[in-house]
């Protein structure tokens, strides 16, 4: 049986009442001993017989046409299986839940580095080999665009919100802030490099990818391949990392499956670390300019944020980077718009907290600035500027934890510490103490799983994936919890595109979007199981194999002479209109810059977060403990360079692009989750974490670089040089 | 050519084209697929194993350089049924998300304590010849060489710090 739920209104808290003692705990994950032993198998870690190897080749100018490919010196190597190109290659990953096929370009070149045909042979080694010695022709069209101040600049009209008379508010104001700030392009960078391999059976695709969104990537596979979505089957029940890079499609995927259909044998491609960076999308560069303007009393009167992002024609996603400027604070003044730079630069797409990650960088730290000017604590102004409803959409909030997270997270971090600007010092390391408001929506996807309850336990079944988010940790929990198991007695198949079709691993939306599907399938299990009984499901007690309610009693065993399967589908409904609800919470830092070399170090973080039901506080933990030190890197070290010629990216491996490491990272990371239940988000009353961590958390290191040492940083990433150069600047 | 390997105590030999580094070799030649290929550059660490006993990144090296070696990959250390210590507090501790660093993480980390019990000073040590204290920041500048995106990080070395407390304890006892 299934059930199909809209969540038009708010939902019993159903998980407060079960008492099995499962949910939010900080269970282990289940698949940990997997992973820790070596077991767990990736998507490249499969070996199919007669299995052959895929190289892809890539263009090397940016912009044109490829007029013909010459393999007269791979045809020379033993074990070279041929060269697979044509119009069914794409040209880069589809956009997260694109449900289709991205552009195929046919002969058409539109950045450096991008996958033109794919090189096989038996080996990995000569498919390397033999993908050097291909000689491709090209009409070239020189002269692209490859920066974001030289190629046509349009204006994203669907962003445009205005609502009084910024300039007005402006002039009128008794303090104001206005100022320019850049981000650098970013890479995911999932430890996983991007893997497929493709094996057709009968005239049916099994595709082992590495992918993010499985429900969504059968269509977009299937779509570019031209044959039937019930054709394709695709399986990821591990996935090394993705943070928006494994959303849709790619490459690899593509041409592994036309690969391997032509030479009837299962071909694996593997992106190198270099193609990934090079080939999979990025996240944008921005340039933005902030301006915020408060009466005498640090109450806003105007908030302005405009920005330019790039990317390529035709790819429909642009970096919401004005997103938490929306919902966050109020003023009654307040312009947002929006240019897209359009450049052959590799394209763009959705990286971890798309917008919120580099649009708070400049709210953030201009709230900072403000709060300077005023001569207010930054806690205090922000607490002064919070809103009673949605400012652009006039909606309510559901539960929202800013205030007591501002609160809380000032107290437990010692923010009444906070030296005077410059003051503090340890030898040659000038010692700062900042902080950021964090802000993050929350959203409520389509998915669906099936549960079975039988008298071995229960199985809960969907295409979700844990792209080590927890998936297998919290469906569990929430299963065993509704039907009374402990959690051993729960098995949790993920990942598997024959499965029920969940909202995949996205936009923080993928534990309260599918567990929301897992809850309703176990609630009408409950259902039944109360009508065996002879009780109203509100009565029922599950718990110690026993099942009780209305006065009678029983083995949970005798109610299930047959399994019972239930399947659930939930859609967003009235609450998504009539309320806006959003990860909210506060960020706080204490940094040490180094006088002598400019170096900016981490000393502790703390991230206090309202994020509604936990569903397992050690999983959780590690979401925002991750999100926070992605805002260290984007803060401090990570930069994708280009190529001015070209546009190609010049950091393009893990050497050159500079994500966090071991050395980087204090081991005081401290996460307080607040107690909280957004009614309605969802009926399980839970909201995302994956990336409220990163939301401003960036921004409230380069605060406490400021109460360090009293510059002012508004290009990220703060790397030395700029820590230098700001006080040759005039100290 | 012609290689023998100790693998985790098991004895191999394959005939291997000369260009296939340890690391495919280990994934691709004997399916022991727990050592991962996160660069190929050395720049990572997620394909490090233990070859005579000391931590190499095995995308660095090419098999048949390894002829007679001893290699433990993180199949040899334990198994999802019986763990060594180091694997039970990463699982414990939460010290990994998606897992894909995680088999380099722990054999560098085995690697990276004997180092220091064998008194090998790192950047942070505040003698060259002193044993090394395995603080926080030990830990952290001599594993420097394993990323984790999903950033982990503070996790990871919990479960470090708390492994080699226990060895520490064994030792004594």
């Amino acid at each position: 049986m299934s059930e199909a739920f809209k969540m038009d209104e708010a939902q019993p808290r159903l998980l407060d009442e079960t008492g099995q003692g499962l949910i939010g705990e900080p269970l282990d994950r289940p698949e940990g001993r997997l992973k820790v032993t070596g077991q767990a198998r990736y998507s490249a870690e499969y070996a199919p017989e007669r299995m052959v190897h895929g190289v892809l080749v890539r263009a090397t100018i940016t912009r044109g046409r490829v007029t013909g490919f010459d393999d007269s010196a791979a045809q020379a190597l033993p074990g070279y299986l041929g060269l697979f190109h044509g119009p069914r290659f794409i040209r880069n990953p589809a956009q997260g839940m694109a449900d289709e096929a991205p552009c195929q370009p046919g002969e058409s070149i539109d950045y450096h580095g991008q996958p033109v045909a794919l090189v096989v042979a038996e080996s990995f080694e000569t498919a390397r080999d033999a993908a050097a010695r291909i000689v491709v022709h090209y009409d070239e069209a020189p002269g692209a665009p490859v920066a974001p101040d030289t190629g046509e600049i349009e204006e994203n009209e669907k962003r445009k919100s205005v609502q009084g008379d910024l300039e007005a508010a402006m002039a009128g104001a008794a303090a104001v802030v206005d100022a320019e700030y850049t981000t650098a392009g970013h890479a995911a960078a999932a430890m996983e490099p991007h893997a497929a391999i493709a094996e057709w059976r009968d005239g049916r695709l099994l595709m082992h990818g590495s992918l993010q969104m499985i429900r969504f990537n059968k269509n977009e596979l299937a779509d570019a391949l031209g044959v039937s979505p019930e054709a394709v089957r695709i399986l990821a029940p591990y996935v090394g990392g993705g943070f928006g890079s494994k959303l849709g499609i790619s490459s690899e995927h593509v041409s592994a499956a036309l690969a391997a259909r032509a030479l009837e044998r299962p071909v694996r491609v593997v992106m190198s670390r270099q193609t990934v960076f090079d080939a999979v999308l990025r996240r944008t560069e921005t340039w933005q300019r902030l301006r915020l303007g408060a009466d005498k009393d640090g109450r806003l009167t105007a908030i302005g944020h405009e920005d330019r992002v790039s990317n390529l024609e035709g790819e429909g996603f642009a970096e919401p980077v004005s997103a938490a400027t929306r919902f966050l604070y109020s003023a009654p003044n307040r312009l947002i718009r929006q240019h897209i730079s359009r450049n052959h630069r590799t394209p763009s797409g959705s990286v971890r907290a798309p917008g919120e990650a580099v649009g708070m960088f400049a709210l953030e730290t201009a709230m900072d600035e403000l709060a300077e000017k005023l001569g207010l604590d930054p806690v205090e102004l922000r607490l002064r500027n919070i809103p009673e409803r949605h400012p652009v959409t006039g909606q309510a909030y559901t539960a929202r934890a800013l205030a007591e997270s501002l609160r809380e997270g000032a107290k437990r971090f010692g923010w009444d510490q906070r030296p005077e600007t410059g003051s503090r010092r340890e030898g040659e390391w000038l010692i700062g103490m900042g902080m950021a408001g964090a802000g993050r929506s929350n959203m409520l996807v389509p998915s669906a799983a099936r549960v079975t309850l039988s008298r071995d336990g229960a199985l809960v079944e969907t295409d979700m994936t844990d792209i080590g988010t927890g998936s297998y940790a919290i469906l569990g929990q929430i299963a065993g919890e509704m039907l009374g198991l402990p959690i051993d007695k729960v098995a949790v198949h993920l990942a598997d595109s024959d499965l029920p079709g969940a909202s995949g691993s996205g936009g923080s939306f993928g534990a309260s979007s599918s567990g929301s599907s897992v809850f309703l399938a176990a609630r009408k299990i409950r259902e039944i199981l109360a009508q065996r009984l002879g009780c109203k499901p509100e009565e029922l007690k599950v718990s110690g194999g026993e099942v009780s309610g209305g006065g009678t009693r029983a083995k949970l065993a005798d109610l299930l002479p047959e399994p019972i399967s239930a399947e659930a589908k939930i859609e967003k409904g009235k609450t998504a209109e009539s309320h806006f609800s959003a990860g909210f919470g506060a960020h706080f830092v204490e940094v040490a810059v180094s006088e002598v070399s400019g170096e900016i170090r981490v000393r502790r973080m703390l991230g206090v977060f309202g994020i509604g039901r936990v569903l397992n506080e050690k999983t959780a933990r590690s979401q925002a403990v991750g999100g926070m030190v992605w805002g260290v890197g984007s803060a401090l070290h990570e930069e994708l360079g280009h190529d001015p010629r070209t546009g190609h990216i010049v950091t393009r491996d893990l050497a050159n692009y500079h994500i966090p490491a071991h050395a980087d990272i204090p081991r005081d990371m401290e996460v307080v989750f607040l107690p909280e239940r957004d009614d309605q988000a969802n009926p399980i009353q839970s909201k995302g974490i994956g990336e409220l961590g990163i939301s401003g958390s960036g921004a409230a290191v380069i605060n406490a670089v400021h109460n360090a040492t009293g510059l002012r940083l508004r290009h990220f990433p703060a790397t030395p040089d700029k820590v230098l150069a700001g006080w040759a600047d005039g100290r | 050519m012609k290689i023998t390997l100790d693998v985790n105590g098991v004895e191999k030999t394959l005939d291997l084209d000369a260009r296939v580094t340890l690391l495919d070799a280990l994934r691709d030649h004997m399916g022991l697929t727990g050592t991962k290929k996160g660069c190929d550059h050395g720049q990572c660490g997620a394909c490090t194993v233990l070859v005579d006993g000391r931590r190499i990144n095995a995308c660095l090296s090419l098999a048949v350089m390894h002829d007679g070696d001893q290699v433990t990959t993180v199949e040899g250390l334990g198994t999802p049924e019986e763990m060594n210590t180091l694997q039970r507090e990463f699982v414990s501790c939460d010290g990994y998300q998606c897992g894909y660093c995680t088999p380099g993480q722990i054999m560098s980390a085995t690697g990276m304590m004997a180092e220091a019990a064998e008194g090998a000073p790192s950047h942070v040590s505040e003698s060259l010849t002193a044993p090394a204290d395995l603080d926080d920041a030990e830990i952290a500048e001599r594993m420097s060489g394993n990323l984790c995106r999903c950033s982990a990080y503070p996790f990871i070395r919990e479960a470090i710090s708390r492994a080699h407390a226990a060895q520490t304890r064994e030792g004594r006892e």
